[in-house]
């Protein structure tokens, strides 16, 4: 098994007619998703490149059972498309957008939990990649090997970072998931641990973090409660410089939390092994398993 | 983006918040004893730092002559690095109490949070650390908003002066659509004051999402009032997210987390960054070539580490940036490339074929981390 997609996953892209939904879509295509349609309103009917674009989400479903979406629509519209694509009745959204405004983010989040049972993946996040069954998102494949070690990021390029240092190890992957690094992510850390703790292909797993917000510190608590298999983390921006902050209210929500140092203690506390060079992620998962 | 009081202000009086009566100096010359404010008046230094008032960037002025005085004395003023170059000239309140107020999103609990205190005026930070009884938590559903009845019930469990309910319900109301309407990461209120002309905002702390500043021409017009370093301005204009630091290795990257990991790994091998530089995603060949002209213009890099992970960027669209930044140039310092991900191969083989004596192409972080630290000592 592997978490939230595999060879089953029909794939609608949303906004496949733009460049990069159009380049990342076929990449996804080659390497064997079934990306089975797009969309673009007044453009149904058309064929890109053999796939066939509908004006809805809806349609799309309905023609090709796509049960899965993947959107690359830009800023202004994107709330507007994922909630399109859940209420449509996509089991997963995966949202590659990067730049949505944090309100809209924060009403999408909320009528998604709402109204549906729908999974959100991001915004601004690389997707989602099942080795040798089924690529959603912008990852680069070349670097992804199956096997055991579910990878959950915070950072898109930093995910690549770790999955090669464990591909160069001969070490494959279950799931390597981009969760994005906007204030209100559709899925968390803690979701994708849970999700990895469950699943019988995942045997260890390798979390990445940066500075800022609680979501490390929030996992490492989930850690503690409920993960038993091996986690190796890397936390990014330990030299990074302070960040200008303005008045009390964000101070007084994240206490001391956010820094590198404090999220580092954390998952240390918490059990898991880390490393303070992301290089050094896959001789730690190999010293591991 | 943080945004200074007197542009906060400026916001008060799109949404109807009512401050009291001011006007803006940024020259000294501007100032014209005619103005309709009423004495006294306080005179108040525009900096993005705390602690203001204790460096005397805060007087209160009875007269003309004092305020001459007193705004002289300010304009031009250091305060904590900071120098003023522009005054809020306002209306002197009679306070009668003060309290606080803030909304900001909680990321945690991916709601709206509105904070509220009738211990206003003070450090907030304080109150919240030994009193948390005295600061009130409201948490909003950004789907459904902030109802009357919701902040009528805040009101009394802070314990504000009820005498005056209906004034703050509206102003509380006004403040929360500045934060969902005007797109805003934070509007912060410290003092919100009883005075003896009703309800007044009388600070501001206002920072702007510029995600959204496709939906707001001002948004703009404050950035551009907003003083930043040349370099920085440049990049800001090239949409590279750069960062001026202290060190000797000048980093390049995508995203911000690897490049916080290359900062992280340099200073590992016993580096010290100049910048932190991500060319964000997706970037093309002019993005490329306008990140290395940024670097050139730092006297303080002696060697760069182009550090690149292709996802939605690819690598071929990176080396041709590189090698059009180049090409026939005499470099001042060694470049240290590392490229991987998408169409990584056709990206080396670019930069193989036209070769530059001061370029080196690692093929690991790590490595490329060690070459360019060495390159700079």
């Amino acid at each position: 098994m592997s978490i939230f997609i595999d060879k089953e996953t029909k794939v609608v892209v949303q906004g496949l007619t733009g460049e990069q939904g159009k380049f990342h879509a076929l990449r996804n295509k080659d390497y064997g998703t079934k990306v089975v349609a797009g969309t673009r309103p007044g453009k149904g009917g058309e064929l890109v490149e053999g796939i066939p674009i509908f004006n809805s989400v809806e349609e799309a479903i309905k023609e090709t059972g796509a049960n899965t979406a993947m959107t690359f629509v830009p800023p202004p519209f994107a709330k507007d498309a994922v909630l399109e694509a859940a209420y449509a009745g996509c089991e997963l959204v995966v949202c590659i957008t990067e730049g949505i405004p944090a309100k809209d983010e924060a009403e999408m989040y909320d009528l998604l939990k709402e109204k549906t049972s729908s999974r959100l993946l991001g915004p601004n996040c690389p997707g989602l990649i099942s080795p040798g069954k089924s690529n959603v998102g912008i990852m680069p494949h070349e670097i992804t090997l199956e096997g055991n070690v579910g990878v959950v990021s915070r950072s898109g390029t930093l995910t690549y970072q770790a999955v090669l240092e464990l591909t160069n190890l001969k070490i494959g992957q279950s799931t390597c998931i981009g969760i994005g690094g906007d204030p209100v992510p559709g899925t968390s850390f803690i979701d994708v641990l849970d999700a990895f703790q469950n699943d019988d292909q995942t045997e260890a797993i390798v979390m990445i973090g940066e500075i800022g917000g609680s979501a490390e510190e929030e996992a490492a608590d989930f850690i503690k409660k409920n993960v038993s298999k091996p986690v190796v983390s890397y936390i990014a921006g330990l030299t990074a410089p302070p960040g200008k902050k303005m008045g009390h209210a964000g101070a007084i929500v994240s206490g001391n939390k956010g820094t590198a140092t404090a999220k580092i203690e954390a998952l240390t506390e918490a059990g898991a092994n880390v490393v303070k060079n992301p290089t050094r992620i896959g001789q730690a998962i190999k010293d591991i398993l | 983006m943080n945004l200074f009081e007197y542009q906060g202000k400026r916001l008060y009086k799109d949404f109807s918040i009512p401050a009291p009566k001011s006007i803006f100096l940024s020259n000294i010359s501007e100032l014209d004893e005619n103005h309709e404010l009423d004495y006294p008046v306080v005179v108040k230094s525009q900096v993005q730092v705390g602690g203001r008032g204790k460096a005397g960037g805060i007087k209160v002025a009875n007269n003309y002559e004092e305020l001459t005085k007193f705004s002289n004395e300010i304009l031009g003023m250091d305060i904590k690095g900071h120098l003023v170059e522009s005054l809020l000239i306002e209306e002197a309140s009679t306070i009668l109490e003060e309290y606080y107020i803030s909304f900001t999103l909680d990321r945690s609990a991916k709601e709206y949070l509105m904070m509220l205190s009738a211990k206003g005026g003070m450090d907030i930070e304080e109150v919240a650390e030994n009193n948390p009884e005295d600061l009130i938590k409201l948490y909003i559903s950004p789907s459904k908003g902030l109802s009357s009845e919701s902040i009528i019930k805040a009101i009394k469990d802070a314990k504000l002066n009820e005498d005056f309910i209906d004034e703050l319900n509206d102003v509380i109301s006004k403040l929360y659509s500045l934060f969902v309407d005007g797109d805003c990461d934070l509007v912060e209120v410290n003092p919100l004051a009883i005075t003896d002309k009703g309800v007044s905002a009388l600070d501001s702390k206002v920072s702007l999402d510029m995600n959204a500043i496709y939906r707001h021409d001002n948004f703009i017009e404050f950035e551009t009032e907003i003083p930043i370093p040349a370099s920085e301005q440049f990049a800001k204009e090239k949409n590279l997210n750069f960062i001026k630091l202290d060190g000797s290795v000048g980093i390049i990257g995508n995203g911000a987390g690897l490049v916080m990991s290359t900062l992280d790994v340099v200073s590992e091998h016993g580096g010290m960054a100049a910048n932190f530089l991500d060319i964000g995603g997706g970037a093309k060949a002019e993005t490329v070539t306008a990140a290395l002209e940024v670097l050139e213009s730092e006297d303080n890099v002696k060697s760069v580490l182009i550090n690149i992970f292709g996802g939605i960027t690819r690598c071929d669209l990176v080396a041709n940036g590189i090698v059009e930044a180049t090409k026939g140039k005499n470099l001042k310092w060694p470049i240290i490339v590392r490229l991987d991900g998408t169409n990584s191969n056709e990206g080396l083989s670019i930069l193989k074929n036209n070769s530059n004596e001061n370029i080196t192409i690692s093929s690991s972080m790590d490595e490329a981390a060690k070459l360019a630290v060495e390159g700079a000592s």
